[in-house]
């Protein structure tokens, strides 16, 4: 009872602080929190009128359908492995090319040269898709003009996968590269330049610089954002799977992730079962992930984790 | 001397090289798109795309703006959806910062760790497409274009830390003594001293919703509240639609890859006329954000 009549006497101390603060409350509660009730869905079996509450239960049915259809394996070893490869690579050019930056000479260069990496940003993927079968359209796509003058036979990439495992990292890069840039260039803005200036004045040259001092000092920040990247290395880029492959049924086994599948069968199918246990089965391995992620970083330094 | 300074020219070369190489592949598509854009259909199929088109041609944009109806609805919609949610979406999360900076609220770390909790664990896209279709019965409706996406945690947080970082709590308090009530400081000193961090986050959520095609794709089902990037992706995805959209007599060279790439532009111009000078609000956004706090 005391702690109700604290509550209350907090409440109405700062009650127009908190009334500022109630439309972000009722926002997330019927958003995010009331959703969060209904991961039932993923335990009965889905008819539409009943709903979400009022559906019949299925114990772990949707589960047993989810796991002996093959696709959980499929889309899990997908999902994780294109993140894997898109967080490698997106690390690996954006401290590249940040490290470039802030070593090159030429302020007019590397300034129009940022505006235009992170051009690709703004893009949304609809219009990235459109670009990108632009170039590789089999008929006349630039690539394959190029290939066919050059004498070599075009290629379709829309229907055969393995192009892709080269094609999905890459273009992720090309839309992300200018951001990290940013964020890792802020980062070396942000280091203390004195012990450059000590390296250079003991003789060191630039690229001795640059392994020697500037990488190892922004070796926090990296794993810093590694390790947040890893903790969401089960999420896929839906909207970027999902525009460049589309439905593509011959593609669909080499690139669909856990995010695709949950929307297809939710949407075109319907499959409910499927989708609900999917979907639960991410949110669910995404939460362990980011623990441990967190709990990582943690170790590493407090001030850095999440909470 | 001579040494360090070979060196340094190396790493120039190189930094050139590579940078510039980046800055072309990240171009060069768009460029492809737009020269392409204006060249006759014959020529595309015939030669294929190339960078210097071999026939000049308005046709495919002639046939997008013959008909304007489709096209220019949903500019409107995605305008007034951008524009209406920005505003709203700033006011909404700069009052919940608000109240997380005060230091004289005692629950602030469990607003915090609310609104937190919401990005570690989420209940997955059926309940929360049954909730929105059943049971706010909002498909179909303007509202779910605005609400969609509104808020985000990330935001709310990086405009706390910025009011914490940069508003000293001598001036609340002084504005506390002079007798003013927690909204009056709100409006009158916090809003006005946070136009950075405002224009900022406001410019990651207004492109967050001009480019929004997935909320459409989920609950719009009504032609008249297509967004600009989801009318795009419907033509560029059936070729029915595209015809439907431009509505002309069938020619024998009737743009349809060309119209494809003009439909691209037109969907995606805005931005990139924009994005120049709107550029240094987004960098000052990521900055704000690498840096620790």
């Amino acid at each position: 009872m005391a702690v109700v009549r604290g509550i209350a006497r907090e409440l109405l101390k700062n009650k127009v602080l908190y009334l500022m603060f109630l439309p972000v409350t009722a926002y997330f509660l019927v958003f995010n929190y009331y959703p969060m009730a209904g991961i039932v869905v993923a335990f009965k079996n889905l008819n539409y009128v009943d709903g979400m509450f009022g559906s019949p239960w299925a114990g772990w049915d949707n589960f047993d359908y989810f796991f002996r259809s093959g696709k959980a394996w499929l889309v899990t070893r997908n999902t994780f492995l294109y993140n894997l490869a898109f967080l490698a690579a997106y690390t690996f050019f954006s401290i590249l090319v940040a490290v470039l930056i802030a070593e090159m000479a030429g302020k007019i260069f590397k300034k129009t040269a940022q505006t235009l990496m992170f051009l690709p940003y703004f893009l949304s993927w609809v219009a990235v898709a459109a670009i990108v079968y632009n170039l590789f359209n089999y008929e006349f796509g630039v690539v394959n003009s190029a290939l066919k003058s050059l004498g070599v036979e075009p290629i379709d990439i829309y229907s055969e996968v393995r192009y892709w495992y080269f094609i999905l990292p890459f273009i992720y890069v090309w839309k992300w590269v200018g951001f990290g840039s940013i964020l890792y260039l802020s980062a070396i803005m942000g280091l203390d330049h004195s012990v450059n200036e000590a390296a250079t004045i003991d003789g060191a040259s630039a690229f001795q610089r640059i392994r020697y001092v500037t990488l190892p000092l922004l070796k926090p920040t990296m794993i810093i954002l590694v390790l947040l990247g890893l903790g969401r290395i089960m999420r896929g880029e839906f909207d970027m799977f999902y525009q460049l492959i589309g439905n593509n049924g011959i593609l669909m086994d080499g690139t669909d992730i856990i995010d695709t599948l949950v929307f297809r069968s939710l949407v075109l199918s319907p499959d409910f079962g499927m989708a609900s246990a999917g979907g639960l089965y991410q949110s669910v391995l995404c939460f362990a992930i980011i623990m441990v992620a967190n709990g990582l970083v943690k170790r590493y330094d407090r001030d850095y984790s999440l909470f | 001397m001579g040494i360090r300074s070979r060196d340094v020219v190396a790493l120039n070369a190189i930094g050139y090289a590579i940078v510039g190489l980046f800055a072309l592949i990240a171009v060069v598509p768009f460029i492809l798109v737009t020269v392409n854009s204006f060249s006759t259909e014959h020529s595309i199929l015939y030669y294929g795309y190339s960078f210097i088109p071999k026939e000049f041609s308005l046709d495919a944009y002639e046939m997008v703006f013959r008909n304007p109806q489709k096209m220019l609805r949903a500019y409107g919609i995605t305008l007034f959806v951008t524009a209406v949610g920005t505003v709203v979406s700033l006011f909404v999360s700069m009052m919940a910062a608000y109240v997380m900076f005060r230091k004289d609220v005692k629950y602030r770390n469990g607003l915090a760790f609310f609104l937190f909790f919401t990005t570690l664990f989420n209940g997955g896209l059926v309940p929360f497409y049954l909730m929105i279709v059943r049971d706010l019965h909002l498909k179909n409706h303007i509202l779910v274009l605005l609400l969609c996406g509104m808020l985000s945690v990330f935001h709310i947080l990086i405009l706390r830390n910025f009011i914490g970082g940069s508003i000293p709590d001598a001036l609340i308090e002084s504005a506390k003594i002079d007798g003013a009530g927690d909204f009056r400081i709100f409006l009158r000193i916090v809003i006005p001293l946070s136009k950075p961090a405002l224009a900022a986050i406001g410019m990651f959520t207004a492109l967050g919703y001009w480019n929004d095609w997935w909320t459409p794709l989920m609950f719009i089902e009504k032609e008249n509240l297509y967004t600009l990037q989801y009318t795009l992706y419907r033509i560029l995805s059936s070729a029915n639609f595209s015809t439907q959209i431009v509505n002309s007599i069938p020619r024998l060279d009737m743009p349809k890859e060309s119209l494809k790439l003009a439909l691209t532009v037109v969907a995606t111009g805005p931005i990139v006329l924009l994005y120049p000078f709107v550029q240094k609000y987004f960098v000052s956004g990521i900055t704000v954000g690498a840096v620790k706090g």
